[in-house]
């Protein structure tokens, strides 16, 4: 059994703003061992990223307010102090974020910002960070690497930041990589570069990924374990064959439904998911997708817990409907108008 | 060679015609803003739209397919080249002129945040180009400010509210509405959904399907998904570098893709089904699209094609029709067989041994040959 990194237990993280308080995410729980993908799908609002910013310490501040544990090798990084964290961060977590125009500094050249990085952490000079960040680059398949260290961020393409972006979140080796919608604002030939470049890193390097997506197709490449988020809450958790081949909650349906996919022949209509995901400040009683969820009944006034209710032991999901029931009706969903069911 | 005249062949005047036009961008420099070089954003494009079909134009970003889409409606004046809009060219007509045309030809905007006034309250965002062409008194564009909130989905008590009240998927329903105002036919919708989750965005695309069966809208399709363009198109152009490398009947360009860069394009998506996606080969293309200031020799794909062989770097390969109006441009034509070779009359070259079905997206198990007939309407 490989080594537990990340174990996350009910994590709850609220914002007070003026509106009331938000509850951003109420309650995820889940494990990361070394060498695995975990990927988190959910729409905007979901609480992904806050997840992941809290699990970097960035979501840190006055108006923020915690529970649950985020346990790093056994020690709690939401009790350790803002100085402490700084070892953490970078060190032991990376993050990339999503978007390479405005993550990084216009201002200064790309090996700078990395030799920055490198001197936070480690005691080294500068000659010695430099030839490292020059490894890093070519190590994310930057090419001419010894020239490319002096441009400013401007001179590099999309793919390319974000290729300098990763190269900056290894630099110290990091154990655990966050990385949050790294493909979103990319081209689907770079995306498919960039999926493919995090998971063979993920191999060189020897780390755990959390990989971010509103995107299920990457999350079909790169995941092992897929957690689907909604309204702050995990709705479904499972083994990527559980969540594609036997997805237990008409919310994860509905997202398959919704894309437009190739691989099956072209709907006449897609399937839709009325209405929009409710306010994080006023949240519906029971069950949350409950107001857009076609299949809902009297039961689901209660919320439901996250349990395991199929016969695969770690496939976790937040619904009352029968499991037989559920099995036969989801095809129309997920097969959406198509002809032919899957 | 195939002259490309889509008008020729089917007889009727197309809504609207694009010939070889060209659009450069000139990058000036020094103290003299003397032009050094220019942006090839567009170059040499040719394409006819029917009238009430929706044509895709897919690509990566610098492709210049927003720019093409501009240019259609003339918020840019092309460099060279015709645009002919139900009959008339509009190329280098002025404001004045051109106003009228407006009322024909709207645009929808892919940055639903930036792309609405938020000063203005939902209302005067709807109603202000009736009022700039002068359409009905004021009660009349009222009533049909609230008409077209319906029609979009949104209802007539937000008719007063402001754009951040909206979210993402409801502000795309504004910048509809406001295309729809003057009831125009031909809609550029440049990127709509990009910036949209995933289950509004289906209700987006339903919605424009929708409008368009409604009100016999014409669509110009912007879009970098190709799992969206595939769903919305009848026809599909496919970009690159600033020229249309394939243009074909929209089920036909999945299933049998002849220009290299669409095969890998079309394996670059990824698919959301984890067994597919690890059965399926990947090409995966190296490096980035080159510069558009300085583009490449020959074929404009070639230093990132895996078949390109000599004649691609001299020779710039011209849009041929290989049958029922799937053209492609390229001297190493994927997917074709000899007949249809010899018909195109190409020079019979050294074609790539049939394209990896791997490399398809398709689950093609227990399908009969792919050669779907071109869907018309």
């Amino acid at each position: 059994m490989a080594e537990r990194l990340l174990e996350v237990n009910d994590l709850k993280v609220s914002f007070a703003t003026e509106d009331g308080i938000v509850q951003a995410v109420s309650g995820i729980s889940f494990g990361l061992e070394r060498g695995k993908v975990l990927g988190i799908v959910g729409e905007s609002g979901s609480g992904k990223s806050v997840t992941a910013m809290t699990l970097m310490g960035l979501t840190r501040g006055v108006n923020a307010r915690f529970e649950g544990e985020v346990l790093y090798k056994g020690t709690d990084l939401l009790k350790v102090s803002d100085a402490e964290l700084q070892n953490y961060r970078g060190n032991e977590l990376g993050m990339i974020f999503q978007d390479p125009m405005t993550s990084l500094n216009p201002v200064y050249r790309i090996g700078d910002q990395i030799v920055e990085g490198i001197q936070a952490h480690e005691k080294v000079d500068k000659r010695t960070a430099r030839s490292r960040a020059i490894e890093l680059l070519r190590q994310v398949g930057i090419p001419n690497p010894d020239a490319r260290v002096e441009n400013y961020p401007h001179e590099f393409s999309g793919g390319m930041r974000q290729r300098a972006m990763i190269a900056m979140a290894l630099s110290c080796n990091p154990s655990i990589l966050i990385a949050d919608e790294p493909t979103t604002a990319l081209d689907v030939t770079i995306q498919a570069q960039i999926v493919d470049l995090v998971s063979r890193l993920k191999d060189d390097f020897d780390s755990a990924v959390i990989f971010i997506t509103h995107d299920l197709g990457v999350i079909a490449e790169i995941a092992d374990e897929i957690i689907v988020m909604y309204a702050g809450r995990v709705v479904e958790r499972g083994s990527k064959r559980d969540v594609f081949y036997d997805p237990q909650m008409p919310y994860t349906w509905g997202l398959l439904g919704s894309i437009p996919r190739l691989d099956r022949p072209k709907a006449e209509r897609l399937h839709t998911i009325e209405g929009m995901p409710p306010s994080l400040i006023n949240l519906p009683e029971g069950c949350k997708f409950r107001p857009r969820c076609p299949h809902a009944f009297e039961k689901c006034q209660q919320e439901p817990a996250l349990e395991n209710r199929v016969e695969a032991p770690g496939h976790l999901d937040r619904c009352w409907l029968d499991v037989e029931f559920k099995r036969g009706r989801r095809d129309e969903t997920i097969s959406g108008g198509s002809a032919e069911a899957a | 060679m195939t002259v490309i005249d889509q008008t020729a062949e089917s007889g009727e005047t197309p809504l609207l015609r694009v010939d070889h036009v060209k659009k450069y961008f000139p990058i000036r420099k020094g103290v003299m803003q003397r032009e050094v070089a220019h942006v090839h954003a567009v170059d040499d494009v040719t394409f006819a739209v029917r009238e009430g079909e929706t044509l895709g134009l897919v690509g990566e970003s610098g492709c210049g397919k927003s720019t093409l889409g501009r240019t259609v409606v003339r918020l840019l004046e092309p460099t060279a080249g015709e645009i002919v809009f139900q009959g008339t060219p509009i190329q280098h007509l002025g404001t004045r002129r051109l106003r009228p045309l407006r009322r024909e030809m709207q645009m929808v905007f892919q940055d639903p945040y930036a792309s609405l006034n938020p000063r203005k309250r939902v209302g005067t965002i709807v109603s202000d180009p009736m009022r700039i062409h002068d359409l009905g008194s004021r009660a009349d564009q009222k009533r049909r400010v609230n008409e077209i909130l319906e029609t979009v989905g949104l209802s007539p008590e937000h008719y007063n509210r402001f754009p951040h009240e909206f979210s993402g998927g409801q502000r795309q329903r504004i910048g509809i509405a406001r295309a729809l105002a003057l009831r125009p036919k031909l809609i550029v919708a440049d990127e709509p959904v990009s910036a949209l989750d995933v289950s509004i965005q289906s209700q987006m695309l339903n919605l424009l399907d929708d409008l368009q069966n409604e009100l016999q809208l014409t669509y110009i399709f912007i879009a970098h998904d190709l799992g969206v363009v595939r769903h919305v198109s009848d026809r599909i152009a496919v970009m690159y570098l600033g020229k249309i490398v394939e243009l074909s009947p929209a089920e036909e360009l999945y299933t049998r893709p002849i220009m290299p860069y669409t095969e890998a394009l079309l394996s670059a998506v990824p698919i959301p089904d984890p067994d597919l996606a690890e059965k399926r080969e990947r090409i995966v293309l190296e490096g980035d699209v080159p510069s558009p200031i300085n583009p490449p020799s020959g074929c404009r794909f070639h230093p990132r094609c895996r078949y390109a062989t000599d004649i691609c770097q001299q020779v710039e390969p011209p849009l041929v029709d290989y049958g029922h109006g799937h053209l492609a441009a390229c001297h190493h034509p994927l997917n074709v067989d000899q007949a249809a070779l010899q018909q195109a009359g190409v020079a019979e070259q050294h074609t790539p041994a049939a394209a990896d079905g791997t490399a398809l997206p398709q689950d093609t198990s227990g399908r009969s040959n792919p050669s779907v007939a071109p869907t018309r309407d």
